[in-house]
């Protein structure tokens, strides 16, 4: 069992907060992804995890022993790091093993691990490799090694596969989901790809600005964003923000918003929302693959569907997908097409949104406004 | 078909074109040459006056074509020559100096290593500070700190010995060396030592395992740099120490200027190579490196 606790968990550099009261929880075995653009704290909540960066206020427990003065190398866990920071003048097994001759683990019981993780990963022949002689995703897996031979509690990435080029990058993040399906063990994973994020973990933790926006499972993070933030950063393209105003008809909800060129689009919602803002103001949130060209049957699959008219800006095919940009009142709107039946350019289309997915916010303090029967 | 008016315009100007090149060479080189006489002269009158006999020198003067060989002097300037009373030549200053560099080097560099290993991996508040304060030392003359190493030598009962001056060239070298070492440890990767942090390694196993492995390139610029800076220092050996004390470049002077009788300049340049042999096969040995590790960073 291993399990990871932080709580009210706060960081200042100078006068400088960069960490503003985190809690977060891992279960023993999750895989927890904290993700967040540049600048939001994420790899110094890693760093203080990992006890590289001193705590300033509140704990981090790693399986409920209070670990904030406890030195990195006594926390039992292990670290890849982004630039991989193999020892440049060892080789590959001289790396993996430098961290048990250091706690004095006996040569055969080195020797026993070294053999595990080497066929676990399929580096056996580059062993007696210097990372100098490696590839990026050579050294990645080397990197890999050294942390797994350790059989630490708690393994912690900050961005591994940040310094791949995009194909090795997929082809690795499904190695990682593999390895932690195959071992098991409570990871913390560092990334600024929402992508990432999504495929790999279990719970997914977005930051902004040295505080936890969110932290919830990758399905719920998606598709029911707690604020503006969360829901335009993941996903892309990103999520379509339309400022609407509430209303009824037909004795149930439903929102409005300026068409282009004059009147308005009144969207039924096929649920009531829990409040109701000032002034009935709302932000609508639609996601680009919640946009269907309208047909007639779109209603039987898609029984929420309301529907819109609007000029077709840009049209761009990306082969499994077309992605258009509508004009919807003053603002642009971004749909991801089938390409049957794709939008053409400078074409009045009928679009048809999938109610049943979109989500409201609150302008005032941009969070989500929960449905009331949810 | 080429028309050969043509053709024959283009060649006298590309013979001309051609002529106009060699002789740029020819100008370029011969100014080289002359600049290459010009500097190496004094080296072979040296050279060349170790080699002769004394009255042929005397006879036809300090700067002439040699006209007698003999081996006579390096022997004699290497260990019978008379300096101030003693008739030893200058094999003790030799091996003085030996004595006196090879140690203050080695201890330089190692401590100028070890405080660029903390200025750049284990900063502290106010780290920044020392370090600049360190540096100042790189543009403090060696004049200024006479009086006060008197003092300390002195305190120290360290006077008139080697290691007094090996003491005081540790210390003096300590900012070149820190200088040169922390600036090329800063492009060491931190996640090194943040990765060896967490398997487990202290401060010294790093500094062994970790960052002295990547540091020949570096340590061998201030092996060369402390080891003929301290071989070829005067100052302090000759204010500190005296007679048999004495390092190889006090000794020099000394042998050149306390004669009562008509100099012996055949023993005087025997003398001035071998003083000057040590630094000269150092940098030879390790030139190279010398280059190559001030212009290369740390992990490639």
């Amino acid at each position: 069992m291993a399990t990871l606790t932080v709580a009210r968990l706060r960081k200042r550099f100078a006068q400088v907060e960069v960490l503003k009261g985190i809690d977060l929880a891992a279960a023993h075995g999750e895989f927890v992804a904290l993700v967040g653009p540049s600048g939001c704290g994420k790899s110094t909540l890693l760093a203080m995890i990992a006890g590289l960066e001193s705590v300033s206020e509140g704990e981090i427990r790693i399986d409920g022993r209070l670990v904030n003065a406890v030195a990195p190398k006594d926390r039992d866990i292990a670290m890849v790091f982004q630039s991989y920071a193999l020892y440049p003048t060892m080789t590959a097994r001289q790396n993996m093993t430098f961290g048990m001759e250091s706690r004095g683990v006996p040569r055969a019981e080195q020797e026993a691990a070294i053999k595990r993780v080497a066929s676990l990963l399929q580096i056996e022949p580059l062993l007696n490799r210097k990372p100098g002689q490696l590839s990026g995703g050579q050294r990645q897996r080397v990197a890999m090694g050294r942390a797994l031979v350790r059989d630490p509690k708690l393994f912690l990435f900050d961005e591994p596969l940040s310094n791949l080029d995009a194909k090795l990058r997929v082809d690795m993040r499904t190695e990682i989901k593999k390895l932690h399906n195959k071992v098991g063990k409570t990871t913390v994973y560092v990334t600024h790809d929402q992508i990432e994020a999504m495929t790999l973990a279990t719970r997914i933790a977005v930051m902004h600005q040295g505080q936890l926006q969110q932290f919830d499972e990758p399905q719920t993070i998606y598709s029911r964003p707690a604020n503006m933030f969360v829901a335009g950063f993941m996903g892309s393209p990103s999520m379509n923000f339309i400022p609407a105003t509430l209303t009824e008809t037909d004795g149930g909800p439903a929102v409005e918003a300026p068409l282009f060129g004059g009147g308005v689009a009144r969207l039924p919602l096929p649920y009531r929302p829990v409040r109701a803002p000032a002034g009935n103001r709302v932000v609508l949130g639609v996601r680009p693959e919640h946009m269907f060209r309208y047909a007639d049957d779109l209603k039987l699959r898609k029984p929420a569907v309301a529907s819109f008219e609007a000029p077709v800006e840009v049209v761009e095919p990306t082969g499994a997908e077309t992605i258009a940009v509508l004009k919807l009142g003053e603002r642009d709107v971004t749909g991801r097409f089938d390409p049957d039946g794709a939008p053409r350019l400078g074409e009045r289309l009928k679009v048809g949104v999938d109610m049943a997915n979109v989500c409201l916010f609150d302008p005032s303090d941009e969070t989500l406004i929960p449905r009331a029967d949810a | 078909m080429v028309d050969a008016a043509y053709e024959a315009e283009y060649l006298a100007a590309a013979r001309t074109e051609a002529r106009r090149y060699a002789l740029g060479r020819i100008g370029v080189y011969a100014f080289l040459t002359v600049f290459a006489i010009i500097y190496l002269f004094p080296l072979f009158v040296v050279v060349a006056n170790s080699f002769r006999q004394l009255p042929e020198i005397t006879r036809n003067g300090l700067i002439a074509f040699p006209r007698s060989f003999s081996f006579e002097a390096w022997p004699r300037a290497w260990a019978h020559f008379c300096v101030s009373g003693a008739c030893a030549g200058i094999h003790r200053n030799f091996y003085n100096s030996l004595m006196m560099t090879v140690p203050a080097t080695l201890i330089s560099s190692l401590l100028g290593a070890l405080n660029g290993y903390v200025l750049s991996k284990w900063r502290f508040r106010g780290s920044e500070l020392l370090f600049v304060c360190m540096t100042l030392g790189v543009f403090m003359p060696g004049q200024i700190a006479l009086m006060p190493w008197a003092f300390v030598l002195g305190h120290l009962h360290l006077s008139n010995t080697i290691q007094g001056l090996i003491l005081i060239h540790c210390v003096q070298g300590l900012s070149f060396t820190t200088l040169f070492c922390r600036n090329y440890y800063i492009s060491i990767p931190d996640d090194l030592v943040k990765a060896a942090r967490i398997d487990g390694a202290g401060f010294w196993r790093i500094f062994y395992k970790i960052i002295l492995p990547l540091s020949p390139p570096i340590l061998i610029v201030t092996v060369i740099w402390q080891f003929t800076g301290i071989w070829n220092e005067y100052l302090f050996g000759v204010v500190f120490t005296d007679g048999s004390q004495q390092p190889i470049t006090a000794a020099l002077v000394a042998l050149a200027t306390s004669q009562m009788n008509a100099r012996a300049y055949d023993v005087t340049g025997a003398a001035v190579l071998i003083g000057a042999l040590p630094p000269l096969l150092i940098y030879f040995l390790g030139g190279k490196y010398f280059v190559r590790g001030l212009t290369q960073g740390a992990v490639k």
